[in-house]
């Protein structure tokens, strides 16, 4: 009993990471109906931040850990933003597919940029928060899970807030049902999109960080597989649905430390992918998710 | 307005570039033409395994400036042609196919991940071109052909020694076993001690896996936790064994852990940090010797690279291109035939992973190095010979 | 349909054949290359049907060509020597057994597209492409833990059949069938499910089973490619066929224009050659690999070689 509740303390806690980043990926699919291949990267590049601000904190404080925590947060902000005003906004009249080539050569050339100026080898994660483990009935946990925790519930409250109680907010649930009623009624479609994406990246910039504070390596390609199960969990959760994105990156978490600690490891990326299409199979809009009505 | 025309003409322009890269070259006798000898390497610069690509390829870029420096072989300097095959399958076969039969080398140098040094091999021994693998420890790599070698030990022998150290030095006679599924190498290595580590009577009470690139394994070492081992045997590469040994120092488990070469890497301790105190692994060769050839060496890489210490790909890489050397100077001649019989004859090579010498099989016979960690260092434990 | 396809298809057999019987001239390197613009045309062609004319946005095409390698390899070493040494090892025994190899290949292959193509009678859009994403990754797993055929070591051996003839053979017949497909009368149906589901079933055409049919044909082509494949490099593993080997794919699709066989041809062409160009500055490579993909989608989002009003994925009603 006592393996499986670790088990299942370890599963919530790696599915809050998971959420934090599908959460930038549901939101800007929301928004914009188009899948942020680059998101992934961000979240590199916010665990990164990290490590090059973390030089100029005093170690494992509070104080210290805040400061890096919201300034990776700031830095992706503007770097998801920077990308979207240079390679996406140029072809939001275009395809879908088109956004998501450009997205994807714009993944590529973070990881291949980093790998050049951050050099290939994983580097050792900064200690940004006093770091110490607690027992409780024989569970273990980590402070830094604690903060994993801490962390995503207050960026989830936050982010509910945003966009169902401020008008920025309005502006963004306007924009994803008609972008173009949007316009008319007078909504500056390209500034809530770009706020859009700035809230995300801070996501991911946060994610990463929370990441790197538990999983204590760093390297220039670290957002490729979380970034893909994060992407599975948004679309298990429902495409665009924010508590969606929530649930479905903790319950690819959990079912992902189940089966990691079974005999099964080795399936482990089949098993994820295996409940996804069944659960999709009998709800097709995901778990939370609406399906769009094709009027005719 | 761009039309049809436009794009044709696109087309066919980037196809004519294709024609041209394609027919320049081609030909021409082989890589002792000229006033250098060619060799080629071929490496993992780019993608997951930059890391150790970049490392061995350091190592061989510091033998053949050494080399050069000291006037060549045969009278002649050393052009090393290298490629990247971006940690991806099927790239590796393309580029020592492009080595030999364009850049004309007259031997490769690589691979460090077994599995790439198999998807060339085939090649290599079509064209009667000698290859020299640096770190690939799985026994496959030499059966491709007499015209492959490797410089390292292999992975039966490795999994030999963890297996008697395991039972000798740290009395455990239930241990787990957390290997990579994804890694050939991890694999093998695993298999090896598993062989062994049962034939003399002890037990193995878990085995758990996960997959290269994973960063969290609280999962696989929970349910290890439960199964009571007396040591946990980690036979993968650096990156995650760093981690595993925090997690499982985080998880409350207190036994020792031990592994393979893989683990060979000063970022081993800046990852792992205090958690890795007590654990042990078994590499090649240890920056801490204090033999002339090792130390010199390492300063020497220290210099050429910014004062990071070489690891054992890069002491490998440096073996290999060496012993590469010395093999020309002994055949007097890159001939690919007699080339190939004077690295087979290799005996006694002082290289700085140990003399080195290339048994019937073309690997090399060389002693193991325990190696633990104390106060935040590597310390050497102890040598154990073949 | 030009009344000359079929003239042009044998034709180009026969070309394949004088190409093969002069290869011995080429570079092998060149040569490389050459067999890697033909396997590559043939997933995208093949993908371009499913994706670029039916309009169902998959991204497992990897997985459809691992099966197809496995597959193949596994006849070609554990059926091969038996099937030789009944019937002689000579030229015209190994074409054969070659031949039976990549289709059983292509027919497990297409298999397994029918097991992928299911699913997507419910599904639209973005969900349908992270189920086949799904599918091309349990297809990875499974394969990375079947020991007998290597397993995560990956599968050795493999008897290097694949020439130039076969390579371009079969480039032609896909290039045939999609074009011949497509172009035909109860072709137009892709294109109408493409365009408009609803209206398509209202004007009387099944969705159901064009989706599926694309979906066969593309698998059973990706699986031919994957046997061409296995049996050049003479070794498979799995990582090689992950999703971003399937994106790879997608890339060319598009970027040659969604439904314009003629642009994803040339788009695989340039997007093979483009790699090899560049390796003198290889540590550059992917960066400026990822630059020329981004730049080129912001000059010319239609694909390099779509005329804008023929851009097929401009043709949506909504």
């Amino acid at each position: 009993m006592n393996e499986f509740l670790q088990q299942l303390l370890n599963g919530l806690s790696l599915g809050a990471i998971y959420a934090l980043i599908a959460l930038g990926y549901t939101m800007v699919y929301g928004v914009l109906r188009f899948i942020n291949f680059a998101h992934s990267d961000v979240f590199m590049i916010g665990a990164f931040a990290g490590f090059y601000l973390s030089k100029y904190v005093p170690r494992e404080t509070f104080g210290g850990g805040f400061a890096v925590l919201i300034g990776a947060m700031l830095i992706c902000a503007v770097l998801g933003m920077v990308i979207e005003r240079l390679a996406y906004r140029p072809l939001r009249s275009h395809s879908k597919l088109n956004v998501l080539i450009t997205a994807i050569g714009v993944s590529l050339l973070l990881e291949n940029t980093g790998q050049k100026i951050f050099g290939a080898s994983p580097k050792p994660s900064p200690v940004l928060f006093p770091s110490t483990s607690f027992t409780v009935g024989g569970l273990i946990l980590s402070s830094n899970q604690i903060a994993v925790f801490v962390v995503a519930i207050v960026l989830l409250i936050g982010l509910r807030f945003i966009v169902m109680k401020t008008k920025i907010g309005t502006a963004m649930r306007a924009l994803s049902f008609n972008p173009v009623a949007a316009s008319l009624v007078g909504i500056n479609n390209d500034i809530v999109i770009s706020f859009t994406f700035g809230l995300g990246s801070a996501l991911a910039g946060a994610g990463g960080i929370l990441y790197s504070m538990n999983y204590q390596a760093i390297d220039p390609l670290m957002g490729v597989l979380p970034g893909l199960k994060a992407f599975v969990a948004a679309v298990l959760g429902g495409i665009g649905n924010i508590p969606g994105a929530a649930l479905g990156g903790l319950v690819i978490g959990v079912i992902e430390s189940f089966s990691n600690g079974s005999r099964w490891s080795t399936w482990t990326d089949a098993i994820a992918f295996t409940l996804l299409i069944l659960i999709l199979l009998f709800r097709p809009g995901g778990l939370l998710g609406k399906l769009e009505v094709e009027k005719v | 307005m761009k039309n049809w025309r436009g794009q044709f003409l696109l087309a066919a322009t980037l196809s004519c570039l294709l024609w041209a890269s394609g027919c320049g070259k081609s030909g021409g006798s082989g890589g002792a033409a000229a006033d250098t000898i060619k060799v080629g390497e071929f490496a993992s610069l780019t993608g997951k395994e930059a890391a150790f690509g970049q490392s061995s390829h350091k190592g061989t870029l510091l033998a053949i400036d050494q080399i050069n420096a000291a006037g060549g072989v045969m009278g002649k300097k050393i052009e090393l042609v290298y490629e990247d095959n971006q940690s991806q399958p099927g790239q590796s076969a393309t580029v020592v196919r492009k080595l030999i039969t364009r850049d004309n080398v007259v031997a490769i140098l690589g691979e460090v991940a077994s599995g790439r040094s198999l998807e060339a091999a085939p090649i290599c021994q079509q064209y009667k071109i000698p290859q020299i693998s640096p770190s690939s420890t799985n026994p496959k790599v030499t059966e491709m052909g007499d015209y492959i070698f490797r410089v390292c030990f292999i992975d039966p022998f490795q999994g030999t020694v963890m297996a008697k150290f395991a039972e000798g030095t740290l009395k455990a006679k239930r241990v787990a076993m957390l290997s990579d599924a994804a890694s050939a190498y991890s694999a093998g290595l695993g298999q090896y001690f598993r062989e062994r580590f049962l034939a003399d009577g002890n037990e193995l009470v878990i085995e758990q896996k996960y997959s290269g690139g994973d960063k969290d394994f609280k999962a696989q070492l929970t349910a290890i936790k439960a199964a009571n081992p007396e040591a946990i045997f980690v036979p993968g590469y650096y990156t995650e064994a760093g981690l595993i040994v925090l997690q499982a120092r985080q998880l409350g488990i207190k036994v020792p852990l031990f592994g393979g070469d893989g683990w060979e890497a000063p970022e081993l301790i800046q990852i792992g940090g205090s958690a890795l105190e007590g654990c042990f692994y078994s590499t090649h060769y240890s920056p801490q010797d204090k033999s002339e050839a090792v130390q010199s060496f390492v300063k020497a890489f220290q210099a050429r690279n910014n004062g990071e210490t070489p690891d054992a790909m890069a002491a490998l890489g440096y073996d290999s291109a060496m012993v590469l050397a010395d093999a020309i100077k002994r055949a007097g001649t890159t001939d690919g035939a007699k080339l190939r019989d004077a690295i087979a004859a290799t005996k006694d090579f002082p290289g700085v992973t140990g003399i080195t010498t290339l048994d019937e099989h073309r690997n090399a016979t060389k002693a193991a190095v325990i190696i633990t960690i104390k106060d935040g260092k590597f310390q050497y434990v102890e040598t154990i010979n073949p | 349909m030009l009344p000359r396809a079929k003239t042009l298809l044998f034709g180009a057999i026969l070309a394949s054949l004088v190409a093969q019987a002069l290869s011995g001239y080429i570079n092998p390197y060149f040569l490389d290359v050459i067999i890697g613009i033909g396997i590559n045309i043939i997933l995208a062609v093949s993908l371009n049907l499913i994706n670029g004319y039916t309009g169902q946005f998959s991204l497992g095409h990897a997985g459809f060509m691992a099966v197809g390698a496995y597959t193949s390899a596994a006849v070609s070493i554990f059926f091969g020597p038996r099937f030789l040494s009944t019937l002689g090892s000579g030229s015209a025994a190994i074409a054969l057994l070659f031949f039976l190899a990549l289709l059983s290949g292509g027919i497990v292959a297409a298999l397994a597209g029918l097991l992928v193509g299911a699913p997507s009678l419910r599904l639209k859009g973005d969900y349908l492409a992270i189920v086949t994403l799904g599918f091309g990754e349990i297809i990875r797993v499974i394969f990375r833990n079947i020991p007998a055929l290597g397993g995560a070591l990956g599968l050795n051996g493999i008897p290097g059949y694949t020439n130039l003839f076969w390579v371009f053979a079969f480039a032609a017949l896909t290039v045939y069938t999609v074009t011949a497909m497509v172009n035909s009368t109860y072709g137009r149906g892709f294109l109408a499910v493409h365009d408009n589901e609803v209206a398509a079933e209202a004007m009387g055409l099944n969705p159901t089973k064009y989706k599926i049919v694309a979906f066969l044909t593309g698998a059973f082509f990706a699986g031919i490619a994957g046997g061409l494949y296995g049996h050049y490099k003479l070794s498979i593993d799995p990582r090689g066929f992950d999703f971003i080997k399937s994106i790879e794919i997608v890339v060319m699709v598009i970027l040659g224009g969604m439904g314009n066989t003629t642009g994803v041809i040339l788009a695989a062409v340039i997007l093979t050659v483009l790699p090899e160009v560049l390796r003198p500055v290889a540590e550059f490579r992917m960066i400026i690999y990822s630059l020329l993909l981004i730049v080129l989608m912001l000059t010319r989002p239609q694909g390099l070689f779509t005329p804008r009003k023929r851009a097929l994925a401009e043709r949506k009603t909504t």
